[in-house]
């Protein structure tokens, strides 16, 4: 369908065309298990998945609910399987995906759903906490702390997450074994294990060390695959796994 | 409908938003009393996240800088409308804010030697507007993002106690020893449709600001202005709300922001020819004018048909000339949102850009204390504000990039404080019976609403009729004609239809509330726009295309009358610049 993809030079003048949506509808107070339900959209060149399911909310069924919040990829509030794979609505574009076929978009996995694509996201969020994210540091400076470029640079890549949980919900042994720290609670282990300034690479470490910490990881790369903010979750945790071995950072 | 529970909650401090204000406080009461933190979203989901280029502060770690500078170039940047007390407490305050983020873990860019790095920005400049200077400290283009992160992450180690997906609907205020104080704050819980009441001694309001009255925003789907929202139909008043950023480099059609940090870094602007227009527009410092500059350069180029693209509604951000290896080091992000979003790639292309509303100078008024004013000269004991739904004034009719990420660190902390302070000394104000009776008749009447109206249509005409009449331009006219759209919207709005019925995550039910904020705050920025019969900063009138301070060197004090608006004025704090004509 190439002839539906929008010139760039021709922005306000982007054709529009039809799309399906198959949306994954569940509500506790209504349902005893989850449905499809298919929707009609016209969408524009510009518009991404978040566009389509605004249109349904705003146009057809009040009711669908899902988070969102600032649209362009950094807020980390919508992600969701999109045609099986986890992704962001707000930076899916429509045009990009097989628009003969329907799209199918449902909550991501391993989470208890609340409402159509709307999970709980506590475990996920305690699985964060409980690897101490955040400066552990005895110093008491008087000014900025020294740290050079290349400090920086070790840890760069997982100072990016922004804990949608598009990662930890396409882990295979997320969705099988609840207790699994999941890939972005180690990212965030990472960020702080390989900051120079930070003094408790040890004590994450050990944590870490855990029989529900990196050992679980079956290196399926689905969590690299699934990061929208391109952080590469696999050799983060694999860096991880080093690090225990080696006893040090 | 059923009736919803109503549980009760008491605090020493109730903070209300977790973006970077909202956590920023929360770190200096949390160690000291208890302190609750009530966020329509998850914290990290908040809008400082969105930030890009970074924060200001006279560090002078890669070139000689002082404080004097900063205060100068923010009082300047901000059209001389600027309370320069405030300004010269933000100015010397930003050292030891970007020394608290450092110590707290965030990761900013560094110099070769280790210190924290800093790139130019628009509007700061070396020894009063002599050349560009180096002052934003910044970490690639998410400085807004590790902000948001580092301060959730010490809200973690604080053990701070967050209510997150909670929507606080109503401040509740009581009358003590003859004086109206706050006493709570009543939120509705996103996840069950119930409704809890939270006492606190010292309640905060950061609460962000309001950028979906207009259509075209960087702003994020959430940010609808319930905080400033609630304050206005509290009867108190609200400050200078005629002046609302429109940042240049919003991606076209979209909105969505580009960061200044790219102009920082060497980008250019040309129009359609090719032309770097912006030399005839500000001849010293070009791209890196102040943004109101640069936004109505760019909207005038358009005018006279010098745009681009088939339809000449946009011009080019163009970044063709900086090696690649500087563009993934420095702006990583925005360059992705181009390709992703435009499908534009600015390693080769030139990026189409157009002005985009961004930030609301005014909002609550505050003193320095971050105190809420009743009026010109009298505080609401206990009640603060920070953060951009605040109007200290520090920004006046237009803020200097990295000025907000500053405001938000300085006046979030200084909000704190003195909500610790005043916490530790004061007693809780009785919270009456009948509290909750404003939040459930409200909810009750939007859920059994049986009209034929859809929200997202009178939304989307509110925010056209204001994209259309009230943004980089304005007349009288077109200010009618917004306030005549705006008061039809609002007999519509009586008649709308709320589909949801449930009671777990309705959000049909809160677009339907957060569009009556909206309306509110659109109509109080038309009505002080009118008044205001000068061009200022932000705020450019074509009938009245002149700074005029024999008459407006004042702010703007709105207050809700009735169903009328009624507006005053508060004089300018001026303490070392006299008012100057702004030539960059």
């Amino acid at each position: 369908m190439s002839t539906a993809v929008a010139e760039t030079t021709e922005i306000g003048v982007v054709p529009s065309f039809t799309v399906t949506l198959f949306v994954r509808r569940f509500s506790k107070e209504d349902d005893l298990e989850a449905r499809w339900e298919d929707f009609d959209v016209t969408v524009h060149g510009t518009d991404r998945v978040l566009d389509a399911l605004h249109k349904i909310k705003w146009e057809q069924d009040g009711s669908l609910s899902f988070r969102r919040s600032c649209a362009h990829g950094v807020c980390g509030s919508d992600a969701m399987r999109i045609n099986g794979r986890n992704r962001l609505a707000c930076k899916t574009l429509i045009k990009d995906l097989d628009i003969t076929e329907p799209i199918y978009v449902e909550p991501i996995k391993g989470l208890e759903v609340e409402k159509d694509l709307i999970v709980n996201m506590e475990p996920f969020y305690q699985a964060f906490k409980d690897v101490k994210p955040f400066l552990i540091a005895t110093d008491k400076p008087k000014a900025e702390r020294l740290q050079s470029p290349e400090e920086r640079a070790r840890f760069d890549m997982t100072t990016k997450c922004i804990l949608c949980a598009a990662c930890t919900s396409s882990c295979p042994v997320f969705w099988t074994d609840g207790q699994y720290f999941g890939p972005a609670a180690i990212v965030n282990a990472h960020r702080f294990i390989f900051d120079s300034r930070d003094e408790a690479a040890d004590v994450r470490l050990e944590i870490l060390n855990d029989k529900e910490g990196v050992w679980r990881c079956r290196t399926t790369f689905n969590c690299t695959e699934a990061c929208p903010r391109g952080i590469e979750v696999t050799r983060a945790i694999a860096e991880v796994k080093q690090a225990i071995l080696r006893g040090k950072p | 409908m059923s009736k919803p529970k109503v549980h009760n909650h008491q605090h020493d401090v109730v903070i209300v938003g977790a973006g970077g204000a909202g956590m920023r406080a929360a770190i200096e009461t949390g160690p000291h009393v208890t302190t609750a933190v009530i966020s329509k979203l998850f914290p990290t989901r908040s809008h400082t996240g969105a930030a890009q280029g970074g924060m200001a502060a006279a560090l002078a770690n890669v070139e000689e800088d002082n404080w004097e500078w900063h205060t100068f170039d923010t009082v300047k940047g901000g059209d001389y409308l600027v309370d320069q007390d405030a300004a010269e407490i933000l100015a010397k305050e930003s050292v030891q804010a970007v020394i608290d983020l450092e110590n707290m873990g965030l990761p900013f860019n560094r110099t070769p030697d280790g210190k924290i790095d800093q790139r130019r920005f628009g509007g700061h400049t070396r020894d009063h507007g002599k050349a560009p200077v180096r002052r934003s400290c910044y970490a690639a283009d998410r400085t807004g993002h590790m902000i948001l992160q580092t301060l959730y992450q010490n809200c973690v180690r604080l053990g701070i106690e967050f209510f997150s997906e909670f929507y606080v609907l109503d401040l509740i205020m009581n009358t003590v020893d003859g004086e109206e104080r706050p006493s709570a704050v009543v939120a509705y819980e996103l996840a069950t449709g119930e409704i809890h009441i939270f006492q606190g001694k010292s309640i905060i309001f950061a609460t962000g600001g309001f950028g979906k009255i207009f259509k075209t925003t960087s702003n994020a789907h959430t940010l609808t202005g319930d905080g400033v929202g609630i304050i206005w139909r509290k009867g108190l008043p609200l400050e200078d709300m005629e002046f609302y950023q429109f940042h240049p480099t919003g991606l076209a059609g979209l909105g969505i922001l580009l960061s200044e940090a790219a102009r920082g870094e060497g980008a250019i602007l040309r129009n359609a020819s090719g032309e770097r227009f912006m030399e005839r527009y500000a001849p010293t410092i070009k791209d890196l004018a102040p943004r109101d500059m640069v936004a109505r350069a760019m909207a005038n180029e358009v005018r006279e048909g010098r745009g681009a693209g088939p339809h000449k509604d946009y011009v080019l951000l163009d970044l063709t000339h900086l090696p690649p290896e500087v563009i993934d080091a420095k702006l990583p992000d925005i360059t992705e949102f181009a390709r992703t979003y435009l499908g534009v790639e600015p390693y080769t292309e030139p990026v189409p850009v157009f002005p985009t509303a961004h930030y609301a100078m005014g909002g609550i008024p505050t003193n320095v204390k971050a105190e809420v004013l009743r009026n010109n000269k009298k505080v609401v004991p206990g009640l603060y504000a920070a953060g951009e739904c605040a109007c200290v004034s520090v920004h006046g009719a237009n803020r200097l990039g990295t000025n907000s990420l500053l405001d938000i660190n300085v006046f979030g902390k200084r909000a704190g404080i003195y909500a610790v302070e005043y916490a530790k000394k004061a007693k809780h104000v009785p919270v009456p019976k009948d509290a909750a009776q404003g939040v459930l008749d409200l909810l009750e009447e939007m859920q059994n609403s049986t009209g034929t109206e859809k929200i997202a249509v009178l939304r989307k005409e509110l925010q056209d009729t204001m994209d259309k009449n009230a943004q980089v331009y304005r007349t009288e006219e077109s200010l009618d004609e917004a306030l005549e759209v705006i008061a039809g919207l609002r007999k519509r709005y009586k008649n709308i239809q709320v589909q949801d019925k449930g009671a777990r995550f309705n959000t049909d039910l809160l677009e339907a509330v957060e569009l009556g904020f909206l309306f509110d705050l659109a109509e109080v920025l038309v009505v002080t726009s009118k008044e205001r019969r000068e061009s200022r900063g932000g705020h450019f009138r074509e009938d009245y295309p002149t700074r005029n301070d024999e008459k407006f060197m004042v702010h703007s004090m709105a207050y809700k009358n009735g169903k009328k608006i009624k507006v005053d004025w508060k004089p300018v704090v001026i303490t070392n610049y006299p008012p100057m004509e702004r030539k960059y």
